[in-house]
């Protein structure tokens, strides 16, 4: 799956807009805002957005990740997948020949 | 004494020391002590007199917390207001306690405060919190918080209110699916805290974290109790980012950490090597029982303290805790009745009964609140006469039964109430609003057993309108509900079971469910 930057925050906001407001559409707000002051997302919603992240994004979050920093808006979560992304690419670099599903279909 | 001296006397005591870490701030005693005074000048000034209802509205937050004060410094009563209701019900109660003032946070999404003014016409006052310099809301009847920081004296107002008034309204789901306000006076509040403070054996040293909202009696007694001591309270607005709890646990040397069964779950998923939390004296679990599984887990993994299974409801605040040497031995038991109070379980008839006869747990002592705010019958039904004339006691509603040496084990409850996260839900709240949407015939909202949520919410929905999807009854939940409260499940049906009198067998959905998962 190809991802590039721009598309993350899209991707973040439909997830949202889908699976935590459930269609509605009528709120408005920005990248900026943190997710639990505008009742965006709430104490389950946060687990809920990791499960997303992980199918999405094929990343894994580490407990240790699980901060507002991370977590708490649409910028700061796209940074974070960016930065988690980036790693990744090094890590998984050595063997870029391979298909990334295959890479994962072993045990 | 009355529960602003628990304040007001440790402001004396300790003026310098930090009461209150919230948001980025560290709050003294003294700071909390003047600010309260402030507040409590402008809400009297405002017209709030002894004995009138001020609601809260906010997250956990230090301007909740003055608010909270200053409500009863002011001579009234706090009502916290869970910060995700949402606008009909917020009106609602506001209407039904006839609140004087309402202290609410700006912010606050789907809430227009304007209109509150209208809706709610005994509110005499609100006092803004938060609000951006952009969009200030201008009404006469609006004050800001940040302004009568700034402009009220600071001297403390004359003692108006005696203990036998009322300290606080806190509203919980009844089985009819109308909130009721449980009534706690000053003697209650005094009594059930200075009793749980004994048995917790907490000391100044003391630093609570609590991540559990202010409208909750468990989290609203964090506050309470520990400005009672004298200890430290760092408070936090919600359990979202665990990671973030942990650390703070770190920095902030916790010891005392009062948890609900979701919160344990989620933390005993976690690697927690990586933090230390050595700082931790006592855990506190309530709200729904632990599973005795993660009961024995929570005891390895924090084996240096001491965990303490407990059992309460908001009628009567806390009923039962389990000494925590007991528990290895009886995971699955929330123990015995809280120091200074007595309970027994009873048959249908009224009979006493004896070790492994399950019936219903009665609660006998000081802590039994004064009834629902202006609810006659409800407050009849639960809370009967006692043994003495003139004494009350309260009738949970919870199945119990008893080991030979005297320790209680929950069974399940006599109603349909379901408990999510620790919140109690009435499924006739939650279908009364499904019903609200065109086309919906019947519903039956029942809870189904989760690893995490204790009870996930399902709702089971007969529509004649074929086009309604999943997705729109979610959305018009999540429009009109608190969070807890949105089915997590959405079952569309052709028809429901009814029972003899016609009514939906919401009994007979749950028997289902737990028979599928059994197979």
């Amino acid at each position: 799956m190809q991802v590039t930057a721009l598309d993350i925050p899209a991707q973040i906001r439909t997830y949202i807009t889908h699976n935590l407001l459930f269609g509605d559409e009528s709120l408005i707000y920005s990248d900026e805002d943190s997710f639990l002051e505008r009742g965006i997302v709430d104490s389950l919603g946060v687990i809920e957005l990791v499960t997303f992240l992980e199918a999405q994004f094929g990343i894994s979050v580490a407990d240790h990740e699980l901060i507002p920093e991370n977590f708490d808006s649409v910028k700061n979560l796209a940074e974070y997948v960016a930065r988690k992304l980036e790693t990744a690419t090094l890590v998984e670099a050595p063997r870029s020949s391979f298909d990334l599903g295959e890479a994962y279909a072993g045990p | 004494m009355l529960v602003h001296d628990f304040l007001i006397n440790s402001a004396a005591r300790l003026p310098d020391k930090v009461a209150l870490v919230c948001d980025g701030h560290r709050m003294t005693y003294r700071d909390l002590d003047l600010m309260t005074n402030r507040l409590a000048r402008a809400l009297v000034e405002h017209g709030v007199g002894r004995g009138d209802r001020v609601a809260i509205f906010m997250p956990n937050s230090v301007e909740a917390v003055v608010g909270i004060f200053a409500a009863l410094k002011a001579g009234g009563v706090f009502v916290v207001i869970n910060h995700t209701t949402k606008q009909d019900k917020l009106t609602a109660i506001l209407n039904n306690c006839r609140a004087a003032a309402l202290i609410a946070d700006a912010q606050i999404r789907d809430v227009h405060l304007s209109a509150l003014l209208h809706d709610a016409p005994s509110l005499k006052v609100g006092v803004l919190c938060n609000q951006g310099a952009a969009a200030r809301i201008t009404h006469p009847r609006f004050i800001d918080f940040d302004a009568v920081q700034a402009q009220y004296d600071a001297a403390p107002l004359p003692r108006v209110t005696i203990d036998l008034d009322l300290a606080c309204l806190i509203y919980t789901s009844g089985s009819t699916g109308e909130p009721k306000g449980v009534m706690s006076d000053h003697s209650n509040v005094v009594f059930a805290s200075e009793s749980i403070i004994t048995y917790v054996q907490n000391v100044e040293d003391d630093v609570v974290i609590n991540m559990l909202p202010l409208s909750f009696d468990y989290g609203l007694y964090q506050l309470l109790m520990t400005f009672r001591f004298g200890g430290r309270l760092v408070l936090e607005r919600s359990f979202a980012y665990p990671a973030a709890i942990l650390r703070r646990i770190e920095e902030e040397r916790v010891t005392g950490f009062p948890g609900v069964p979701t919160i344990y779950a989620l933390l005993l998923q976690m690697d927690l090597s990586r933090y230390d939390l050595s700082s931790i004296r006592y855990l506190t679990n309530t709200a729904a029982a632990l599973p005795p599984s993660h009961v024995l887990e929570l005891r390895r993994t924090f084996h240096w303290a001491r965990l303490y299974s407990m059992y309460g409801l908001t009628e009567t605040k806390r009923t039962l805790y389990l000494p925590p040497e007991e528990v290895e031995r009886r995971p699955g038991s929330v123990g015995i009745a809280i120091p200074g109070t007595e309970v027994w379980i009873e048959d249908e008839q009224g009979n006493r009964l004896g070790p492994g006869e399950a019936g219903e747990l009665v609660v006998r002592g000081r802590h039994v609140m004064r009834g629902y705010w202006e609810a006659p019958e409800a407050t009849a039904q639960r809370f009967r006469p006692g043994p003495l004339p003139g004494e009350r006691v309260c009738y949970t509603g919870d199945l119990f039964r008893m080991d030979a040496d005297g320790f209680l084990y929950f069974v399940g409850r006599k109603d349909d109430i379901i408990k999510s996260r620790g919140e109690k839900v009435a499924p006739k709240e939650v279908e009364n609003v499904i019903y609200e949407l065109p086309g919906v015939v019947a519903v039956a909202v029942v809870g189904v057993p989760d690893p995490i949520l204790g009870q996930a919410i399902k709702a089971f929905v007969v529509a004649k309108n074929a086009d309604l999807t999943e997705m729109q009854v979610l959305a018009h939940c999540r429009s009109r509900l608190e969070d807890f409260m949105v089915p997590r499940y959405v079952e569309f049906r052709d028809e429901l079971p009814v029972n003899t009198s016609g009514k939906i067998a919401r009994r007979e959905l749950t028997q289902a469910l737990n028979a599928d998962r059994s197979t």
